[in-house]
């Protein structure tokens, strides 16, 4: 500390305890994280809201894969670099190929039709070695008998945390932990959200789920307990079948080969009895100590703190079995510094530290100050961030480019459409009439304009269901939906409004008038976009309609009552989403499948759609393999949902990231979650940017205390006046 | 005063059991138990064979309020109303709708928002009656009208700005402390240090404007021009006569607000990441989970009588003329 800082504080006590208090933060004043940590291989991010679930059985979402896709290992992975996306093995040895059979059980050839095939076989074979994180479920006493797994009410109410467990154990990963987690998928107790799902498919689920779901209840009952303690183990599960210590099989009904997708998701993750008898014993969940806050798994992370309140830490697992970096990707990754890792032994960093932080402005605010590794772009800080070229191109600003920092932009797996209820008598149904009206508003809804206005650019007019980069998706003029826009030889452009209004009156509302009663023709948009920061959305989409004369009534409503309105049926038009679960067309196009309507089937085709034709070519497609028949298939399904438009496609958006020079390996993988592993950081840089970024200012103070002194001059004349003066 | 406090206590309990009701009608008009299972369960692949599991595994499977199938009491005792709440009216607030046992997360929330509503509390007050004091002293000057100005131009201003614009300043522009984030110990006072900066500032202006009011009051009484009389300096007539009989209101306002202390700041506590009640409640509503959010009215109201009980009791321990009765 130099003189003239000394002086400076003995000028200003607030700032003396400023520095008493911040100074040992390591680097600038302003660093939220201990000292010890400057130099440490941690990375740091954040969450904003307490992740639900991190038992594999029920996560489904993003926030909450963030850390168990870390934890635990499902047979499959993604590969890091290469597109399109390739699915390599994780826990398994390889990649299971389906085996075929008939009625009897017999294998059918590889070439088997598809009505022959009554079912399909999956034999996984797991690496041997594999050995969970060290974990109080495993802790052995001196008889070798399990030490916490026969608590006593008082040890249980000595606990908080899993770290007041002392002792901890592990084991090797067996094939019997894959199949203890299928049969937990059908524990209808634990509400998997995929049960429905593999119900169909895996053979004796369904029936197995409703054996033990009785068996729970009587133990319930017997137990006084809402959710005893109950051994999987005791039950067999008809189509999943433990062959040897790594080796297991599942059997599906008919042909599903979707199914490998499932198995690179954490539902599939290996799960140890010892877990369940650990964390179900009595008590336990009344300590907040189970397996939906405490995973339990064999990834390269564990988590070693969860505080959601607070932070989350996840931090290297000793017994991890260890894997090598890709040394293959795309072309153009090894120039983007991509493959420089090659080979190299994962992860490579020590820990993350999650912060809790709600808002956005905080976030952005550490992310620039070098407290935070990589950061989104938030509409708050968009104008900051990005700048768009000449051509439209999202570029950095100068002032983040100067700091090292990159960007890095992805279209997303998702797509945001406009549905039409085909049950709606209006916009609905097979007759020409409501189609030509369809295809008329998805004209005039121009949602490049609504890209641009209310997404900052990021995302793209989707031509059809299937976003880029899935198979079945076309690039050029191939991909360009016909009925709506047209070629251009560049970008497609979308059909002008006379053609649209052309459309509206071959429908029968010419000008927006009913032809026939000379009424003017109102529609309705259903949303839950009712706070001030959507009245602009909602007039936008108002003047769209406009366009054709067409009357939109918004009706705005909470998300519960539009949800319903949903399932029931009584929406018209509305904006819906999905994020693809797994990269092929079967997960979108479902999306349109008449037996997976809302109102009739409580499925996922939000919009009701049901036409025969696409219904047997989904039926045909699901199954196949990726190939030109495959291609032909959706391409004609693709046609007709563009013909019939129960949806106006809307657009994929783009994910848009920042993260610091010190911040490797960087590359969108929209599909796989359990990428942590590959980052790498160089904490040097990172601890010399961040002091060279936060100098502590403190001339404000002495500026502050001058002004203070000077506006109290005139007080303090006027204090001596007062008291000179006679009492009056 | 004991049967004072313990007639007090009885009128709380239906006060108490209002609260519950009227929680219960405004929380399942806007969600049904159908819409919290969907909420618990995820958006993606939820059955309704699901929802309806989930529902009856926590007891919403039941009538809100009136069961008309049942006979008997278990019309009234066969409800969610009933079978939730009486637990509350033993302070045993159970699990959350996620699994988790409220009463722990509570214990563990109230410290934070504690620190920063304790120190805010305490400087505030110091601060805001020393400027009282002196705008008081130099009533009716130019001082008087251009602190009055400020004050109500503080008071103008929107909390969020405070936060915004002290995290911008303090945090970002001269890197004095975190710009948000929370830790435990005493790491956590520089962490405190900016929320509490921010929460003192944004009550200046209301509170010295109030509290001058308070002291110009007392200071045309006839005491004051009594010890004036007597030839005491006018600072010893502010410090020694005047302020002491300005706290009554001071004392009691402040005393109604200490048992809420612990209910933390919603915006304060979530633009810093501080893990406190005020978030707790939040976040709560925004994730339908019912469980806590009757947890936390409840407790909110509890705390809110104890503070008017408090109050009652204060005065008469600040004002000898009050007895209760």
């Amino acid at each position: 500390m130099d003189f003239k800082l000394r002086g400076l504080i003995r000028l200003c006590p607030p700032a003396a305890l400023i520095l008493l208090l911040s100074g040992c933060g390591g680097g600038g004043w302003n660093n939220p994280y201990p000292a010890s940590e400057r130099e440490s291989n941690v990375l740091y991010s954040s969450f904003s809201e307490r992740p639900k679930h991190l038992d594999p059985v029920r996560s489904y979402s993003a926030n909450e894969y963030a850390f168990i896709a870390q934890v635990y290992e499902p047979p499959l992975q993604y590969h890091f670099l290469k597109r399109p996306y390739d699915l390599i093995p994780l826990a398994a040895e390889a990649v299971p190929e389906a085996i075929y059979l008939d009625a009897a059980g017999q294998p059918l050839g590889e070439h088997a039709r598809d009505a022959e095939i009554v079912f399909s076989e999956y034999q996984v074979r797991i690496r041997p070695g594999m050995r969970y994180q060290p974990h109080p479920a495993f802790a052995l006493d001196d008889r070798g008998g399990y030490r916490y797994h026969a608590l006593t009410p008082e040890q249980v109410r000595g606990a908080n945390t899993l770290t007041d467990f002392s002792a901890t154990g592990s084991r090797e990963v067996t094939a019997e932990d894959f199949v203890h987690q299928i049969k937990r998928l059908a524990a209808p107790w634990l509400h998997s959200p995929i049960a429905g799902v593999m119900g169909e498919y895996i053979v004796g689920f369904n029936e197995f789920g409703e054996r033990v779901g009785g068996a729970h209840e009587a133990r319930k009952a017997s137990s006084g307990r809402e959710q005893p303690y109950f051994d999987l183990r005791d039950h067999a599960l008809e189509g999943v079948e433990v062959i040897d210590r790594h080796r297991f099989r599942v059997r599906l009904k008919g042909k599903y080969p979707q199914f490998v997708y499932w198995l690179a998701m954490p539902f599939f993750a290996p799960m140890p009895w010892e877990a369940e008898a650990f964390y179900g014993q009595p008590g336990m969940e009344q300590r907040n100590i189970t397996l939906n806050w405490y995973p339990l798994g064999s990834g390269p992370f564990m988590l070693t703190e969860n505080n959601p309140n607070l932070r989350m830490v996840l931090a290297r697992n000793p017994n991890y079995h260890g894997e090598r970096y890709p040394a293959e990707g795309e072309a153009g990754d090894r120039a983007a510094g991509l493959l420089e890792d090659a080979g190299a032994a994962l992860p490579f960093i020590d820990r993350a530290v999650y912060s809790l932080e709600k808002e956005s402005i905080p976030y952005w605010n550490k992310f620039l100050q070098g407290y935070y590794d990589t950061s989104g772009v938030s509409s708050d800080s968009f104008d900051q961030a990005v700048r768009f070229s000449e051509q439209g191109e999202l570029g950095l600003a100068e002032a983040l480019e100067a700091k090292g920092i990159r960007l890095q932009e992805a279209v997303t797996t998702s797509i945001y459409y406009m549905g039409f209820n085909m049950g709606d008598p209006v916009v609905g149904g097979d007759a020409e009439r409501a189609r030509l009206l369809r295809r008329a508003i998805s004209i005039a809804v121009d949602f490049e304009e609504y890209i641009s206005i209310f997404n900052n650019g990021r995302g793209i007019a989707a031509q059809g269901p299937l976003p880029p980069g899935i198979f079945g998706s076309h690039e050029g003029d191939a991909a360009i939906n016909p009925y709506i826009y047209q070629a251009t030889g560049t970008t497609p452009r979308r059909r002008p409004l006379e053609q649209a209004r052309e459309l509206l009156e071959r429908a029968g509302y010419p000008g927006g008038r009913d032809a026939a009663t000379g009424k003017a023709l109102i529609l309705y948009y259903d949303t839950t976009a009712s706070g001030p920061d959507d009245k602009a959305r909602l007039n936008w989409m108002r003047k769209q309609f406009t366009k054709l004369g067409i009357q939109l009534v918004i009706r705005a409503t909470d998300y519960n009552r539009f949800q319903e309105k949903m399932r029931e049926g009584n929406a018209q038009i509305f904006m819906w989403g999905w994020n693809a679960d797994y990269p092929d067309p079967e997960n979108f196009l479902f999306l349109l499948y008449g037996p997976n309507g809302k109102v009739a089937h409580g499925g996922e085709n939000a919009a009701n759609y049901a036409n025969p034709r696409f219904d047997a070519l989904f039926e045909r497609m699901k199954n196949m393999s990726n190939g030109p028949e495959r291609q032909a298939i959706i391409d004609q399904m693709v046609e007709i949902a563009r013909r019939d438009a129960p949806w106006h496609f809307g657009f994929h958006p783009k994910a848009v990231s920042l993260f610091h020079g010190w911040y490797r390996n960087v590359k969108p993988n929209l599909m796989a979650n359990n990428t942590l592993k590959y980052k790498r950081l160089l904490p040097g840089e990172r601890a010399r940017m961040r002091t060279l970024w936060n100098p502590p200012v403190l001339w404000p103070f002495a500026l502050l205390v001058a002004l203070l002194v000077l506006s109290a001059l005139p007080a303090v004349r006027l204090y001596r006046r007062h008291e000179r003066s006679a009492a009056r | 005063m004991m049967a004072y406090i313990v007639r007090r206590a009885l009128y709380a309990i239906p006060i108490l059991i209002g609260v519950n009701v009227f929680t219960f009608l405004l929380f399942f008009v806007v969600n049904s138990p159908d819409d919290m299972a969907r909420m618990h369960l995820g958006q993606k692949r939820v059955s309704p064979e699901a929802v309806q599991a989930w529902k009856a595994e926590r007891g919403y499977d039941r009538p809100v309020l009136y069961n008309a199938a049942a006979s008997g009491a278990e019309r009234l005792t066969d409800t969610i109303f009933f079978q939730k709440s009486l637990k509350l009216f033993k302070f045993e607030f159970g699990s959350s709708d996620s699994g988790r046992d409220i009463g722990y997360d509570i214990s563990q929330r109230m410290w934070p928002s504690l620190a920063i509503a304790l120190p805010v509390l305490l400087v505030g007050l110091l601060i805001n009656i020393t400027f009282a004091l002196l705008i008081a002293f130099f009533r009716a000057t130019y001082i008087d009208f251009w602190s009055v100005v400020l004050c109500v131009v503080m008071m103008s201003i929107s909390g969020l700005f405070y936060i915004i614009g002290g995290q911008y300043l303090v945090g970002k522009l001269l890197h004095l402390v975190p710009i948000s984030g929370y830790d435990t110990g005493l790491d956590a006072l520089k962490f405190l240090l900016l929320p509490v900066l921010i929460g003192v500032v944004q009550g200046v202006g209301a509170g010295t404007r109030w509290y001058r009011t308070l002291f110009l009051e007392e200071i045309n009484k006839d005491y004051v021009r009594t010890a004036r009389a007597k030839g005491l300096s006018e600072r010893l007539v502010l410090f020694r006569h005047v302020l002491r009989n300005a706290m009554i209101p001071i004392l009691t306002g402040v005393v109604v607000v200490l048992p809420l202390l612990f209910m933390g700041s919603l915006i304060t506590e979530s633009f810093f990441g501080i893990p406190g009640l005020g978030s707790y409640t939040i976040d709560a509503i925004n994730n339908q989970d019912f469980a806590i959010v009757r947890a936390m009215v409840f407790l909110g109201s509890v705390l809110y009588i104890l503070g008017l009980l408090l109050t009652d009791i204060s005065y008469t321990l600040v004002d000898p003329r009050v007895r209760l009765s």
